[in-house]
């Protein structure tokens, strides 16, 4: 795999979903899924998971998952790099299964360790009676498919509230990006400093 | 009427008398009329013409007055005075006596009406579209007012304009000042205010200023990097110091020289020099010009090149002199006081063959010199001879004048003695040149400049690695010259323009003598630079003195810091300064030697050195923009302009315009390319002859375009990975699903458009050969062309969303589901009966090969038809296929025979099995008994999508069948040997095909169940086998038999897991209804389907144009054809069922296939009757038509129904059943199945010996070869394995009109009996 001409990329992504922070609900899990493009290929990891149940400590405000992600992809197009699609489930108050919040955010393109929070939304219920109904059944509105939240495409007719955030880690390796001709970290970073005394008039 | 000066003057000094006669009248007066004001006062009205009247009664007072005075001549100052109480005037009675006096106007807005004359409406001229300009911005309240008070004032209104608002500019300041101007042109003017014209003067400060230039931003910077100073003398220099500074002198040069090697380079030049004239073939005169050149040039680089011998020499020599001289110094001082040391390396030579280089060069040169030699020899002889002879010749005459005189001697002839002059001399003959000489003055000369031959090379080589004596070890004055140059220090002034703008930090004198400062002055200037100065100062304590000054050039604005290079600067003082330490002093003479002879006198000198940065370069900003002002040579804002492209510039030769003329001189000089110092200008020609530097003549819009196009567009095109991009984010077919796209070019071969291109080549062109006829190609063709379009409207309307798409929402629920949910509560939860239950729905996502199977529950079968009993031989019959390999099934076929002789009664009926295949997975169930199985037997086959695409949309495209074939098990004794029955049993199995079920995959994937008894499709006729219902009455299963006759089978089919089927019918095409019968419509069906919540509801559908349309205009009657009608004159009932028959006859081609993710689609009868093939609607709506026109009431019924298994109706749900439909097959079939008949009986007399005989017709309408031989294969006829198995093939086709066919196939397979 160290010839001088690869033919593919490699992005390996490892890192976890650290915690939430859902200030109005509890025991509460959470989903994960990538969603990528069509140049894009799993090598190795999981693809999807699904975490413990959490509940909020004594005195803290955090949900703590701390689940770990481990993938790597191959790519010759850089062209729809992976997201990561998080969605949130937890218990109603009568003990139905809802959804929590989904959301989604690219994985990063540079090595090294990024700490990303993703803000969480859900979908809102049409009408007020069915606000209230799907409240009374334990069925909120949920969408089709969580990697919705990854495109853009059919989101318009959609209404969505805000509610709270995930907080994920992610520590990235890349190989062969460079050959491929595809730079990903600044040329500024490089740029040095020279001293010399000044003195201006 | 203001007093004079004078009066003024007069009145102040005047001293006035007393008046005493006009003062109490003037009080009185006062007091008179205060209280005739009040009076006044009292009355409102005509106040004006009273106080006239009361003016005159004053003025006949006043004269009255003036008798009483007369009588108050001696009265006091009391009488004068009169002391009142001070009035007060009320508020209410003060404001309404100002309200009398003043007029306060209103702030209240003033009523159109009372600003316009009278009966005039206010006219605005905005409205009727004249330009208004925009009126001053004024306050309300002010305005009013002005208005107010305008209005009081007599013609007031003449201030209004038409529209009841003040007349008013737009803008009240005039556009050009109004001051009168001065009309005194006809007149003289004023010699002193006359115009006198003077010539325009740039003053001297205008240009100092770089932004005079017109760039008022420009932002230029110096950069000055002063690096450091090294003394080559100082005052404070030792001896040692001072022969140290000789010898680092000395080894520079040497350093310089040896860089140049200049004395190699000569060398090089007097050999190829030699070379070439040696080549030269020495003919023409041209050459031999050439070769004197040579010559000459030869001889001048030979001089030269000993010249330059002669100085390395020398300067080796005087290294050497000079370093044993600071030797014997330091010997005799007992310190050091320097680091310098000199190692001379010897480079040993090669003896011999430097010897033979010596030898060579020498005799080259000897030769030279001899042939120059004997050349010049030569010419003098030439001379000599020219001398001699003429000479000679005088002689001659001499002496013929001589004989003459002596002849005529008498003649007194003396004229000839004085044309003869004097005697010329007598020319001496040339030195012959001592060739052995010459040779011993070249060696002489070799010797001196030249070392000698084996004489290894020395190359000096100065260190600074010696070690110093340390101070404590150094005598007095040495201890005090060290001492004092701790003391110095120095630093640097820079003058810019003669004004400091910085200094350098002081730094202290080291003991080498050498400063380093390397600090950078970044100069911002708005002046032009004209000079630059640097001031070196040398400091002792407080006092500083200045040592020298160094003036640096102004740089070239080519130069830039990042680029400029160091350049060295020498400077010298001639300060006197003597010491009485060691410091040899500046300006004074010292002698090395302890006798004083050999005085020497130094001067303070020493080099600053700077990067040409230092003073020079122009500084480069943040955005790399060169922060030097433009040049400022004359038309020099045009040169600037050009210098951006001038690649002569960029190499650092600016300033130099005419490239022509360089070169030219420089082709003329000869000048020498090989040579270092000349390698610049011949880069610069270079450069010019080959680049061209010529500024474009023509003008370009986007200039700068071309440099961001990164590709042309045609290697845009061109690029396969990019076109592979394109394609498939155009959704292609071919490339909708490419995974992978190679991350370089070449990587992606030509092959991969190959399909692509040919569909779109071939797009016109109809391959024939893949169909029977034409038609059919066309057909086949047109269906592609259909499927394409309507796929790519589907693919544009998938990209419009609902909410329902994106969101999953449950309904709102009704009254009655809450009902039925609570109902629901009150169930058992163990049925006795329980129901299959949903399972929960997996997304067709993270799917591989394996994970989906097909579960197929075959429960049980009806009316499977028996064996008919064959009067020899009867066949042997075995329990079941599976039992018959198990050792206890033996005394089981031990009786068989008996059986087989009790024929019928103890022979089974049939012993059916179900044989399941899908995707080439065959599996099948266990043998069963009688006409009227039960299996109960789940099958699971697995199922692999195309291409592992478990996306829905792929899954609905798959194309396979689940084909369930019922088949019978016949078992053959085989046992030859009569004997051998008792302990061996030989038989062989054969199966019989009685029928199959096909249901296509997209089916049950859609469905994601199928449950039900569906009716086996069984040929009419099958050889040895009778449908004759089975002996038993089975009870509560007549009901379901009696419904239709023929063959059924108790079928549960699933998918594991359960796959969520891809959104397929949702209808969001156009229409080209009307609005209003859409909107009804659709009521409609809300209406309906609120009714009948189960049931479908169809109202517009989609037609092959991808259109949505009312479903009723399908519906209209249509005159069957007419060799149908003609068929039955008499029977209705007759040609009705032809008529059904017909248009069965036309082939399915299920909607869901051929256009899957897309709905139904509907075609008219027309479009049917041309394409021949369609779904169920479309047959039933031919039907429904045909029927319709033969005056019968008919209606068109749709149903859900397991869909698209078979065209017919299916005994638990009817599709599209129409009336009289029922009936579809007998008829033709009866038409038809005489020729099984005589088909039966063909082969029966051919075999009538065989037996048995197993066989059925097939009958398919035909749309292509390929699916009636799919039919035929999988009957399996061909899997018999008797070893004299006979096969009977036969074919007919029925003809209808419409180019419609019915196809019968004939199959027989017979053993035969020997």
């Amino acid at each position: 795999m160290t010839s001088n001409n690869p033919a593919v990329f490699l992005l390996m992504v490892n890192g976890q979903i650290e915690a939430a922070d859902f200030p109005e609900y509890d025991d509460l899990y959470c989903k994960y899924c990538f969603v990528y493009g069509h140049d894009w290929a799993p090598t190795s990891g999981l693809e999807e998971g699904i975490s413990q149940i959490t509940s909020k400590g004594r005195g803290s405000q955090s949900l703590v998952w701390n689940f770990p992600l481990d993938i790597t992809f191959k790519s010759t197009n850089p062209f729809g790099w992976p997201q990561i699609v998080v969605s949130v489930y937890g218990p109603d108050t009568f003990g139905n299964d809802v959804v929590r919040g989904y959301g989604a955010i690219h994985i990063p393109f540079t090595p090294g360790k990024h700490t990303k929070t993703i803000p969480m939304f859900v979908p809102e219920s049409t009408s007020r009676l069915q606000k209230f109904t799907s409240w009374l059944m334990g069925r909120c509105p949920e969408f089709t498919d969580p990697k919705v939240v990854a495109q853009g495409e059919g989101r318009e007719v959609t209404r969505v509230r805000s509610q709270g955030f995930v907080t994920l880690q992610f520590n990235i390796v890349t190989k062969d990006m460079k050959k491929l001709g595809y730079e990903t970290t600044s040329e500024h970073s490089a740029a040095t400093g020279l001293t010399r005394t000044s003195q201006n008039m | 009427d203001l007093p004079t000066a004078e009066e003024a003057y007069n009145f102040f000094t005047f001293n006035f008398d007393p008046e005493p006669q006009q003062q109490p009248r003037r009080k009185k007066r006062h007091s008179r009329r205060r209280e005739a004001e009040e009076e006044g006062e009292g009355e409102s009205g005509e106040e004006d013409e009273e106080k006239e009247e009361e003016e005159g009664e004053e003025e006949g007072e006043l004269e009255g007055e003036d008798d009483e005075d007369l009588f108050i001549i001696d009265q006091s100052a009391q009488d004068f005075l009169e002391v009142k109480r001070a009035e007060y005037i009320g508020y209410s009675r003060r404001l309404q006596r100002e309200r009398e006096t003043l007029f306060v106007p209103s702030m209240r807005p003033v009523p159109a009406s009372s600003k316009l004359p009278e009966n005039v409406r206010p006219r605005y001229l905005e409205e009727e579209g004249l330009y208004v300009g925009e009126r001053p911005p004024v306050c309300l309240t002010n305005q009013n007012i002005l208005e107010n008070r305008i209005l009081k004032q007599a013609e007031g209104r003449k201030w209004f304009g038409d529209d009841g608002c003040i007349i008013a500019l737009p803008d009240p300041i005039n556009e050009s000042s109004s001051r009168p101007p001065l009309f005194h042109l006809e007149d003289e003017l004023d010699p002193a205010l006359q115009a006198v014209y003077r010539k325009a003067l740039k003053t001297k400060h205008v240009n100092l200023y770089i932004t005079g230039m017109g760039d008022p931003q420009a932002d230029y910077q110096l950069d000055v990097d002063a690096s450091g100073l090294i003394f080559s003398h100082h005052p404070l220099f030792s001896r040692e110091h001072v022969l140290a500074a000789r010898l680092a002198q000395l080894y520079d040069q040497h350093l310089t020289r040896q860089h140049k090697n200049l004395t190699r380079l000569l060398t090089d030049k007097v050999t190829q020099k030699c070379a070439n004239k040696t080549k030269l073939p020495a003919l023409s005169q041209v050459t031999q010009q050439r070769i004197a050149e040579y010559k000459q040039e030869v001889r001048h680089t030979r001089q030269l090149r000993d010249v330059e011998q002669e100085k390395d020499r020398a300067l080796l020599k005087s290294i050497i002199r000079v370093w044993k001289e600071l030797k014997a110094l330091r010997d005799f001082q007992r310190f050091t006081n320097t680091p310098f040391k000199l190692f001379i390396r010897r480079e040993k030579v090669d003896r011999e063959q430097d010897e033979q280089e010596f030898e060579n060069d020498i005799i080259a040169e000897v030769s030279e010199l001899e042939a120059e030699a004997e050349e010049d020899y030569q010419r003098k002889m030439s001379e000599y001879r020219r001398q001699h002879e003429e000479w000679k010749s005088w002689k001659r005459k001499q002496k013929k004048q001589k004989k003459k005189r002596q002849q005529e001697e008498e003649e007194e002839d003396e004229e000839s003695e004085e044309e003869l002059g004097e005697e010329p001399e007598k020319p001496e003959p040339p030195e012959k040149p001592d060739m052995g000489d010459l040779e011993e003055q070249v060696r002489e000369k070799a010797a001196r400049i030249h070392r000698k031959p084996g004489e290894p090379v020395l190359i000096p080589e100065l260190t600074v690695s010696g070690p110093v004596t340390p101070n404590e070890q150094c005598p007095r004055a040495e201890f005090a010259r060290r001492e004092d140059v701790a003391k110095r220090a120095l630093f640097i002034k820079v003058l810019y323009n003669d004004k400091e703008v910085s200094r350098t930090d002081s730094r202290t004198l080291n003991m080498d003598f050498r400063v380093h400062f390397g600090q950078i002055f970044n100069l911002k200037i708005v002046n032009w630079p004209e000079s630059i100065k640097l001031q070196v100062f040398e400091s002792v304590g407080s006092s500083s003195s200045l040592l020298a000054e160094v003036c640096v050039p102004v740089p070239e604005s080519s130069i830039l810091t990042g680029s400029a290079p160091f350049e060295e600067m020498e400077f010298s003082s001639n300060q006197r300064v003597t010491f009485n330490h060691e410091g040899v002093g500046s300006g004074v003479p010292f002698s090395f030697e302890a006798d004083g002879t050999n005085t020497q006198t130094l001067l303070t000198s020493g080099k600053l050195s700077w990067k040409l940065s230092c003073c020079v370069s122009w500084a480069v900003g943040e955005d790399d923009v060169p922060l030097a002002p433009p040049s400022s040579q004359p038309g020099g804002g045009m040169y600037s302009g050009l210098r951006q492209m001038d690649a002569i510039a960029c190499i650092g030769a600016s300033g130099l315009n005419d490239m022509k003329k360089l070169g030219k001189w420089a082709a003329e000089s000869r000048l020498d390319p090989n040579d270092p110092s000349n390698a610049s200008i011949m880069q610069l020609l270079s450069v010019v002859s080959g680049g061209d530097v010529a500024v474009p003549e023509y003008f370009r819009l986007e200039q700068l375009q071309e440099e961001f196009n990164f590709l042309t567009d045609e290697e845009l095109h061109r690029c396969r990975r990019f076109r592979l991009l394109r394609l498939r984010s155009q959704e292609v077919p071919e490339f909708r699903h490419f995974k992978c796209v190679p991350s370089m070019e070449r990587e992606i071969s030509e092959k991969v458009f190959q399909d692509y291109e040919k569909r779109l080549k071939e797009g016109e062109i109809i391959d024939t050969k893949e169909h029977i006829d034409a038609h059919r190609a066309l057909v086949a063709k047109y269906l592609q062309r259909v499927r394409e379009s309507v796929i790519n409207r589907f693919l544009i309307a998938k990209h419009h969303f609902i909410l329902s798409d994106v969101v999953s929402e449950d309904e709102v629920p009704s009254i009655g589901l809450l009902g039925w949910n609570l109902f629901k509560l009150a169930e058992p939860k163990r049925p006795l009966k329980p129901r299959r239950k949903e399972r929960k729905k997996v997304t067709a996502q993270n799917l591989s090969d394996g994970d989906i199977k097909l579960l197929v529950n075959i429960i049980r079968g009806y009316d499977i038809p028996i064996r008919r009993p064959y009067a020899s031989k009867p066949p042997v019959s075995a329990k079941s296929g599976r039992s018959f390999a198990e050792p206890f099934t033996a005394p089981v076929s031990s009786h068989t025979p008996q059986q087989g002789s009790e024929w019928p009664f103890g022979q089974p009926l049939i012993r059916p099995f179900v044989e399941v295949s899908f995707q080439r997975s065959v599996l099948q169930t266990s043998t069963a008994d009688g006409p009227n199985p039960c299996w109960n037997e789940e099958i699971v086959l697995p199922f692999s999508a195309p291409n592992g695409d478990y996306s829905s949309t792929s899954l609905q495209s798959v194309r396979d069948e689940v084909f369930i074939n019922i088949f019978d098990e016949v078992l053959y004794d085989v046992v030859e040997d009569e004997r051998e029955r008792g302990n061996t049993i030989h038989t062989r199995i054969e199966r019989h095909w009685l029928g199959s079920i096909k249901i296509p995959f997209s089916t049950i994937y859609l469905q994601s169940r199928i449950d039900g008894t569906f009716k086996v499709s069984t040929p009419p006729v099958l050889l040895g086998y009778s449908k004759e219902r089975s002996l038993g009455s089975e009870g509560g299963y007549d009901a379901v038999r009696s419904r239709s006759e023929g063959t059924f089978l108790s079928l549960f089919i699933t998918i594991e897991p359960q796959l969520v089927p891809g959104d397929t019918i949702r209808e969001k095409f156009d229409s080209q209804e009307g609005e209003r019968l859409l909107i009804a419509s659709e009521v409609f069906e809300k209406e309906a389907s609120g009714r009948f919540p189960d049931r479908p509801c169809l109202t517009t559908v989609i037609d092959i144009n991808g259109k949505a349309v009312f479903v009723t205009r399908f519906i209209r009657p249509l005159t069957p054809p007419q060799e149908l009608l003609d068929a039955f004159p008499n029977g209705p009932q007759e040609t009705a069922e032809l008529v059904a028959r017909y248009v069965s006859l036309v082939p399915f081609l299920p909607d869901s296939v051929s256009f899957a993710g897309v709905c139904d689609l509907w075609s008219t009868c027309d479009q049917f009757l041309t394409l021949l093939a369609g779904d169920e609607e479309e047959h039933a709506v031919l039907l429904c038509n045909y029927f319709l026109s033969m005056g019968k009431g008919a209606w068109l019924i749709i149903g859900v129904a397991i869909p698209e298994v078979s065209d017919k109706p299916l005994s638990q749900s009817h599709i599209n059943k129409t009336e009289g439909g029922k009936s579809q097959i007998s008829v033709g079939e009866i038409m038809e199945t005489h020729q099984w008949k005589s088909f039966e009986m063909d082969v029966k007399t051919l075999y009538f010996c065989m037996e048995p005989i197993s066989g059925f017709p097939l009958h398919l309408p035909f749309s292509e070869i390929r699916p009636i031989i799919e039919a035929v294969h999988s009957t399996g006829v061909h899997k018999v394995e008797a070893p004299n198995v006979e096969f009977a093939l036969a074919v007919y086709v029925h003809p209808y009109p419409g180019n419609v066919l019915s196809v019968w196939v004939y199959i027989a397979s017979l053993v035969s009996a020997r």
